[in-house]
């Protein structure tokens, strides 16, 4: 899944995000939900000094993970995996573990296209390797144990 | 007697439940910050905390941003 679509899935199913921008360690912005780029690189900006100076804090003996901000009239968050991090308004008193679900599903469902084709590649690649002329199954759906034998066991 | 003590019993029900819905109401929630790191520790710094200064700044940075939009 690309950038923008991702971006977009994640602002159609949580609608408590205003705003998100997915950026690199260096600061530069992959994808935005914000029109404006200048507003988008400006969010991008103040979510990675927020997280080094959260790093500084604890001086880098531990790695900042995710960073939650709870303000008068909104919240931000951000979250980093790797190198790469993704960071978000919301409105005020947001439901946060959802937040923070949603946002890390975002990153990991547009990782594959910032990362390269390897990712997307790999499903091509196992169904290639099988023998050829011959289509791999589809997968068959797991029963659950009849209940005389749940019962007997 | 007993109807003084459930007057009594009523008044404090009262002033508890009174007092609860003024918190709710009028309680200002203080801006936080909360940092999770990757060996699973999380800290809170709370406004007026001396860490919490520059962490709340650049949220409020952020967060500006994003409504600039």
């Amino acid at each position: 899944m690309d950038v923008a679509q991702a971006l977009a899935d994640l602002t159609e199913i949580s609608t408590q995000i205003e705003a998100a921008v997915l950026f690199g360690a260096d600061g530069a912005v992959e994808g935005s939900t914000l029109k404006n780029e200048s507003a988008a690189k400006g969010l991008a900006a103040a979510a990675a000094q927020l997280l080094d100076r959260a790093g500084a804090l604890r001086g880098g003996e531990a790695a900042v993970t995710q960073v939650e901000a709870a303000l008068g009239d909104g919240a931000v968050f951000v979250v980093r995996d790797g190198a790469r991090r993704i960071a978000a308004a919301t409105v005020s008193n947001p439901t946060v573990g959802l937040v923070f679900y949603d946002l890390k599903s975002c990153l990991r469902d547009s990782a594959g296209s910032v990362g390269g084709e390897a990712a997307d590649a790999q499903p091509e690649n196992r169904a290639a390797s099988g023998t050829a002329g011959t289509a791999p199954e589809p997968a068959k759906p797991k029963r659950a144990p009849r209940k005389k034998d749940a019962d007997e066991a | 007697m007993k109807r003084r003590v459930l007057a009594l019993l009523g008044f404090a029900t009262g002033v508890f439940a009174g007092s609860v819905v003024f918190r709710r109401q009028f309680g200002k929630r203080r801006d936080r910050v909360e940092v999770y790191f990757d060996d699973g520790a999380m800290v809170s710094y709370v406004d007026g905390a001396p860490e919490a200064a520059t962490l709340l700044d650049a949220a409020r940075e952020a967060l500006q941003a994003a409504r600039s939009a």
